[in-house]
């Protein structure tokens, strides 16, 4: 406890000494892994519920739910990243992240097993992604950051949430 | 104290559109023989409030314009001046050129004064012929026909650029670096020489000019178009550039020659220098000329830049009648009224006011419908907005074409969506084009195969329950089958021993790549074909047909929804899933048990529908549904829909109801996905899918 309360005071610490360089994540579970997402492009979290199942796509893309009036696809991280499957309990949450550039935005839930912290991680601490390690394909990682000696994996959501044939749908 | 006049510019330009365009349907109707003055009447007061208008905003250039051609007109309307077809051409072509005038000024741009200055002479013309025209009658018919030679001519020049206006000038990029100035340069000394030489025209480039506090007033921030027009050798204007040579990037090249040869670039610094005019995309610093002759710089990049400014200017409002907001605001109140009812109830609630309660919901769902109805009412705009410009074109190209052909508008009122009035343009264009090029006949063929001299071509709006229908109906030559077939087996498209209907070799014109003309020509014939029409109509959630007699005619119908963002659909079950099914293409459902299925050798099923074997899609498997009950995949409901001008049934488990169903985009937050057209949201709240027919077919059949 007291150590987290130290660690606390650090990140803190780098927050009012260097604003520019500190980043927040919010940091999720995934089996026995921790990852983050910058929390700027989190719009908001959700309990899962059912999905419309969509045909004839790969199995992480797990179907479309009505957010409010918009049709918001869901994707499965656990799938994604070919981890063993979790069944959906009412405590499984969903993600919903923004994505795209400043002509347009995409918003798009991603399921995962829960949420854990938000963290403030200084830009200069976080490592690059080694080789291997990890279950993730490097391609969604932007880089390792080690918080209260947990090593979290930071995912770049622009890369995460590229559906693949997006742009050839064309026939 | 002044006020933002820019505020208002928006509804000036719309009304200046909007009086051209009854400029232009009004000089079109002008009957030579008997001239109607209301109609004059009515031209003039379009004329008057553009000069009026632009006098106000004080776009001077367009008032000046203006009134010329309100002088030519008042004399008209005074019975001073005859009217005649030269002297209305020539009107016409002004009506353009106002056009050209004001969407430049629109977006900002600067507008082609050769082209104003064209029109303006060509005008002037008219009117000083108008000043012999007060004098005896027969001189004045001389002074006409003379006349008419020129007039005639006049809108050719116009399309090809009159050559001999532009040729004599040069067209200068001249973009100095920072430090001309500390060589004791000066550019408008430059400019004072050039505009010695001839009439210089200047356009200033700022972008590059630094915020107030970074700026260097000894450094030279700015760059230049430059355009001067006149006899003058090319040595001569580099004599001109000739001290600032090395202190600058310029760039000179020959009016009327710059679209032909690749431009002949002068650079004096070897060395590459950040900025160079042709690169700069900032749309209001460069010069942009409307004839794609004369432009000399990246004319895709402008032209698409000027596209998106039209596109988008066009996107962002609407007119909507008076009468519709009345409604509208009705419909609110009533809702209002309604929502403070149920309010009441609720506040001290007991079990005795259910009936009450009742009432009051039942009530709120009416005004809700009511209210939704009259909101979707305000999207709907008359057809004529489209229709309005054909009778332009039809003039023109059958003139062009030596053709005589009248069009016929019929149902200009019929109302449509605004996305359908706006995409539905193209197309229309299209087929209109091809009916006046390949439909109707020569008039000497029309009076030899016994048919009047002048050609009609009908254009005909209609509802049809919860349909529109636009027919282009011609009388001209019709389809000839034998060709068509010929034409297909030629290109390999069918094979040759096949049997076609009349239906199906007429859908052979949808095919990419199909033309039955034998020679192009450039009013249809080229690329854009009536596979992109059939394709564009499709997008819209509609469908074409064609019915054709040879020798006696051509009627091509298009099929549209009345509105894109809603649509009546027919939910049915499939496994745990819902889909929709438009309404609109289903013929009728039959329960069937799985025995009535043909099996086709290896793949594929049929079922008899009276004589006739239509393929069978098994949603089920086509979508890859394993959810639900699948001992009911033994009997199920056959949907026969038709898709693509053919029949084909849909097996699913159960028909769930008809409802109407608001259409959301699954492509704003992820893909097309194949067989689905779009999606909406159920009662429940949850998320169904719309099947998109035609495209179930085609995925089917891969």
């Amino acid at each position: 406890m007291a150590q987290e309360a130290e660690n606390k005071d650090i990140d803190q610490y780098h927050y009012s000494r260097n604003l520019d360089n500190a980043v927040q994540y919010l940091s999720f579970a995934l089996g026995k892994e921790e990852y983050g997402v910058d929390i700027l492009r989190v719009q908001e979290i959700r309990s899962w519920e059912p999905v419309s199942r969509i045909p004839n796509v790969p199995c992480y893309e797990k179907g479309v739910v009505n957010l409010r009036g918009s049709i918001v696809p869901i994707l499965d991280l656990r799938e994604r990243f070919n981890l063993s499957k979790a069944e959906y309990t009412p405590l499984t949450v969903v993600v919903v992240l923004q994505t795209g550039d400043s002509n347009k935005t995409r918003i798009m839930g991603v399921v995962v097993d829960s949420v854990s912290d938000v963290i403030s991680v200084d830009k200069t601490e976080i490592q690059s992604a080694p080789d291997f390690g990890t279950k993730v394909s490097n391609e969604f990682i932007n880089g390792l950051v080690s918080v209260n000696e947990r090593m979290v994996m930071l995912l770049d959501v622009d890369k995460l949430l590229k559906l693949e044939e997006l742009d050839q749908d064309e026939s | 104290m002044s006020i933002d006049m820019s505020q208002f510019h928006q509804v000036f330009f719309e009304e200046c559109f909007e009086g051209l365009e009854a400029m232009e349907s009004g000089l079109l109707t002008l009957d030579m023989g008997d001239i109607d003055s209301e109609i004059i009447n009515t031209i003039f007061r379009g004329a008057h409030s553009i000069k009026g208008g632009s006098g106000t905003f004080g776009f001077t250039v367009v008032a000046e314009y203006t009134h010329i051609m309100e002088t030519l007109l008042d004399e008209m309307r005074d019975g001073r001046r005859k009217v005649t077809q030269p002297a209305v051409d020539v009107l016409l072509g002004s009506v353009d050129c106002l056009r050209e005038m004001l969407t430049a000024i629109q977006n900002e741009q600067n507008v082609n004064n050769a082209s104003v200055e064209k029109h303006k002479t060509a005008l002037e013309v008219v009117l000083n012929g108008g000043s012999v025209a007060e004098e005896p009658a027969l001189p004045v018919e001389q002074e006409f026909t003379s006349e008419n030679i020129s007039f005639n001519d006049a809108p050719d020049v116009d399309e090809e650029e009159s050559v001999g206006l532009e040729e004599q000038g040069w067209k200068i990029a001249f973009c100095p670096y920072l430090d001309l100035l500390k060589t004791g340069n000066d550019p408008v000394r430059l400019f004072r020489e050039l505009n010695e030489l001839g009439e210089l025209t200047t356009t200033v480039n700022i972008q590059d000019v630094p915020g107030f506090y970074e700026l260097d007033p000894e450094e030279c921030n700015i760059s230049w178009d430059l355009k001067v027009v006149g006899d003058i050798s090319g040595d001569e204007i580099r004599e001109i550039f000739n001290w600032v040579e090395g202190d600058c990037e310029m760039e000179i090249q020959p009016l009327a020659k710059a679209a032909k040869l690749p431009p002949v670039v002068k650079k004096i610094d070897p060395e590459p220098t950040p900025v160079i005019i042709p690169n700069n995309p900032a749309p209001k610093s460069v010069e942009v000329k409307p004839k794609p002759v004369t432009e000399t710089k990246k004319p895709d990049s402008q032209d698409s830049d000027n596209e998106a400014a039209k596109t988008t200017a066009k996107a962002s409002s609407i007119r909507v009648d008076t009468d519709k907001i009345d409604t509208l605001i009705n419909m609110v109140g009533e809702v209002v009224i309604t929502q403070s009812m149920l309010g009441l109830v609720g506040e001290n609630f007991s079990m005795d006011k259910v009936g009450q309660l009742k009432r009051g919901l039942a009530q709120l769902e009416r005004h809700t419908r009511d209210l939704q109805q009259s909101v979707m009412n305000i999207r709907m705009l008359p057809i004529s907005f489209v229709f309005s410009r054909f009778p332009r074109l039809v003039h023109d190209i059958s003139s062009k074409l030596d053709k005589k052909i009248v069009l016929k508008l019929v149902g200009e009122n019929t109302e449509v969506d605004k996305a359908v009035v706006e995409l539905i343009n193209d197309p229309l264009v299209h087929l209109i084009r091809n009916s006046l090029d390949h439909g109707i006949e020569m008039p000497a063929d029309r009076v030899a195969a016994g048919k009047p001299e002048t050609g009609t071509i009908e254009l005909k709006a209609y509802h049809r329950g919860g349909h529109i229908v636009i027919e282009i109906i011609d009388d001209g030559r019709g389809l000839d089958k034998d060709k068509l077939l010929a034409k297909a087996i030629e290109k390999g498209l069918i094979e040759e021993n096949n049997l076609l209907t009349e239906k199906q070799i007429f859908e052979l014109i949808f095919m990419p790549g199909f033309s039955t003309a034998e020679q192009l020509t450039d009013i249809s014939g080229r690329g854009v074909g009536m596979d992109v029409v059939r394709r564009n109509i499709q997008s819209l959630g509609g469908n074409i047909e064609i019915i054709s007699e040879l020798g006696k005619g051509t009627t091509i119908a298009i099929h549209l929804p009345l509105t894109l963002a809603i649509l009546d659909g027919q939910s049915v079950a499939v496994g745990d899933e819902t889909y929709i099914v438009p309404l609109v293409s289903i013929i009728e459902s039959i329960n069937i048990t799985e025995r009535m299925l043909n099996k086709v050798a290896g793949k594929g099923e049929t079922f008899r529908l009276r004589n006739e074997y239509l393929p069978v899609i098994r949603m089920r498997s086509i979508f890859n549904v394993h959810s639900g009950n699948p001992t009911k995949s033994k009997e199920g409901v056959l949907v026969v829909v038709e898709g693509q001008g053919e029949l084909c049934c849909l097996l699913v488990d159960e028909l769930l109801g008809q409802q109407q169903v608001v259409i959301k985009s699954l492509e704003a937050n992820y893909r097309r996905v194949e067989g689905v057209s779009g999606a909406t949201i159920l009662g429940d709240g949850s998320v169904a899918l719309i099947l998109d027919v035609p495209g179930l077919v085609r995925f089917s059949i891969r």
